[in-house]
């Protein structure tokens, strides 16, 4: 508790003894008032200040205004222990209301709480702790188990396992060794390790999610503008009717003028749209906390609204549902073993420096097998080469059946197919494709769960390869043969497809793709963990390169956009129940200060929900 | 210029949205934003005027909440 809370928690503790014993002892005639009046003061009196010190400065309408009034207005029409116990409780409310606050911006700054303190940085061969804004680009710093790394750079010697929790909510600790990037952030975990420095402070990883966490309240959500604007006509509104209610009824006769002021009163108790002011704007800051604590950093309210309205979810192939570098899937050996047939085609694409060369190189681990004694490129068929003194032709099935040499049709495969043949014997075929990751099927069928109603896949791959994937992943539709200029036209084209009221995510890697990132409702960009230019472009940032945690980002929107709305429905429900019961003279002030101060504590806690993990559903 | 700063004893959600226009409508501002649950204001305004920009956006906050304070370092 702050002191000023405490200052309140003791004003409240005298005002309600003096209140209790005013009712036990139920003093007589003038004594009653004064001593009603005795008990409260101590509550009373700063509400009273404020409320006169506002009106001094211009600022009229304030909840400080509106409970003087009504507790005021209370000890007027007589009834002096409802005129303590609306202050009474008021005062209770916002203690609790200050306290509920303070802990969830608490919990939200300790997600957050990701800033490096120090850096130990080497300087003219000594050890110095400074702040990590005074090192700049180039030193070389040590960052110790334990500690956390202040700034991003590169690993000049050591080797340790780094922990990425706070950055990308992965629990598996990471390796760095030697030559490899850290980003800040991360904590060391086992060793010592002596880094070179790439960026300085203000552009290092860190930094950067901070910021756009930060600043991320600046891009309000439309349910926020909904209840800034509502907030803004709502007070005036409730208490000119307050004041229509005090002096209609009374006018034409329809019952005493104390009871009709005494409604007016529990209008104005009810006219203050403090749950709702509150509990929205803190159901979406919990919301972009919580995600940005599971790696996942969404730029505004707005996206988060936006995504959790996913109707149309568009995956760029290539390093977001696969791992973006070209492997061997498998091997179709005929008459040899398989590491014969590898070895053999690795031979004879020796001196090409194709990705889908390499891979086969990678996958038959010949690195340092002899050249061949000859080899031919054919531009567009693949390779003739004299390995060992035997004729070996590797490429496409028309260099071979142009060679007259019978052989299987293996094209309907997912992925590039080489075929080997030697001495006009063909020995198999080889499957070349990009490595879907192990998660993106079980990622895209939750997304359907979800209720996203199209997944697309957009591919520069031939139909084939492209559908071929498309089945395994479980996707809804594949744009295949697309140039990388034309997913901007297509994702407009897919645009259409959105059910009213749906919106279009795109998802990227990040690379190339900044148009349509900016074009779709929500671009989000996928393990741009340190990629500038993406984390620039996108809307929503992934922070690895796991499919599954998009998924998780339209669960975590959702939650966040329903209990927004509970609050809404729950504060101004209750508050217009208690209007609409206050006319027909069926409430009391008991029931105006719970449906103004209860409300809120209740949807602030509801808000605070925001603050709990979301785990996908299995 | 775009700077942020550090606010103290904000304590009504309502009360930020109040500063926050009326920072916004000062002559030279470009841009401000209060960030109620981080309790930090973002300043975008003329580089010329800027120190007389915040002790007028201290003013404002005063006149709204009299306990609050920008942290100006």
């Amino acid at each position: 508790m702050s002191p000023k809370q405490k200052r309140t928690l003791r004003r409240i503790a005298l005002s309600a003894a003096l209140f209790v014993a005013t009712l036990l002892f139920a003093p007589k005639g003038l004594l009653r008032p004064a001593a009603f009046l005795l008990a409260y003061l101590p509550v009373g009196l700063p509400v009273l200040s404020k409320a006169v010190g506002n009106i001094r400065r211009g600022q009229v309408f304030d909840e400080n205004l509106l409970m003087a009034l009504a507790s005021v207005g209370a000890f007027a029409c007589g009834e002096y222990a409802e005129g303590v116990a609306v202050m009474l409780f008021y005062q209770v409310g916002e203690l609790f209301e200050s306290l509920a606050v303070a802990h969830s911006r608490r919990s939200i700054a300790a997600l957050m709480d990701i800033r490096p303190d120090f850096a130990n940085v080497e300087r003219d061969g000594q050890l110095l702790q400074v702040s990590p804004e005074q090192v700049a680009v180039g030193e070389v710093i040590l960052v110790k188990p334990g500690e956390r790394v202040p700034l991003d750079g590169v690993v000049l010697e050591g080797a340790s396992a780094l922990d990425t929790t706070a950055l990308t909510g992965e629990s598996l600790p990471r390796s760095a060794q030697e030559g490899d990037e850290v980003l800040s952030g991360c904590i060391n975990l086992t060793a010592v390790i002596r880094l070179r420095t790439t960026k300085c402070f203000e552009a290092s990883t860190v930094s950067r999610i901070l910021e756009l966490v930060e600043h991320s309240g600046a891009k309000k959500a439309k349910t926020e503008h909904f209840i800034t604007r509502f907030a803004r006509w709502y007070t005036p509104a409730v208490v000119v009717c307050a004041l229509v209610l005090a002096l209609l009824p009374p006018i034409l006769g329809l019952g005493t003028w104390q009871q009709w002021v005494g409604r007016a009163l529990i209008f104005l108790v009810v006219s203050c749209p403090c749950a709702l002011v509150i509990s929205v704007p803190l159901s979406f800051f919990g919301g972009i906390g919580g995600a940005s604590r599971q790696g996942i950093l969404v730029k505004g309210g707005n996206y988060l609204e936006a995504l959790a309205k996913a109707d149309v979810v568009v995956f760029d192939k290539t390093g977001t549902l696969t791992h973006g570098v070209f492997q061997v899937l498998e091997v179709y050996p005929e008459g040899i073993s398989r590491q014969e047939l590898l070895t053999l085609t690795a031979r004879a694409e020796h001196f090409s420096d194709h990705p889908i060369a390499r891979s086969v190189r990678a996958e038959a681990n010949a690195h340092d097998l002899p050249a061949p004694t000859q080899a031919e490129e054919l531009p567009g068929l693949g390779i003739r080469a004299q390995v060992d003194a035997r004729t070996v032709l590797v490429g496409s099935r028309p260099l071979l059946t142009q060679a007259g040499i019978p052989c299987p049709d293996r094209d309907a495969l997912a992925g590039t197919v080489i075929y080997t043949a030697a001495d006009g014997v063909y020995l198999g075929c080889i499957l070349i494709g990009d490595r879907i990751k192990d998660n993106a099927p079980r990622a895209i069928a939750a997304l359907k769960r979800a209720g996203v109603s199209q997944t697309v896949m957009l591919s520069g791959d031939s139909e084939q390869a492209a559908y071929a994937a498309a089945r395994t992943l479980g996707l809804n539709q594949v744009r295949a043969r697309l140039l990388p200029g034309d997913k901007v036209a297509e994702a407009e084209r897919l645009m259409e497809l959105r059910r009213p009221g749906g919106t279009l995510v795109f998802v990227g890697d990040g690379i190339n793709d900044a148009p349509v990132l900016a074009r779709a409702d929500v671009g989000v960009a996928m393990g741009a963990l340190g990629s500038d230019a993406a984390i620039e472009a996108a809307d929503v940032v992934l922070m690895d390169d796991d499919p599954a945690k998009l998924t998780l980002a339209v669960v975590i929107a959702r939650k966040t956009l329903s209990i927004a709305r509970q609050n809404i429905v729950l504060a101004l429900g209750v508050k217009l129940l208690v209007l609409g019961l206050t006319v027909f003279g069926l409430s009391n002030l008991w029931l105006a200060v719970f449906a103004d101060v209860g409300v809120s504590v209740l949807a602030i806690c509801n808000a605070g929900r925001m603050l709990a993990p979301v785990r996908l559903p299995e | 210029m775009k700077k942020t700063f550090d606010m103290t004893d904000l304590e009504c959600a309502h009360c930020a949205a109040k500063m926050e226009n009326a920072i916004r409508a000062l002559d030279g501002v470009t841009g401000a934003s209060i960030n109620f649950f981080a309790q930090k204001l973002t300043l975008e305004a003329e580089d010329a005027r800027f120190d007389d920009i915040v002790a007028q956006a201290q003013k404002i906050c005063r006149k709204v909440e009299p306990d609050c304070r920008i942290v100006v370092r």
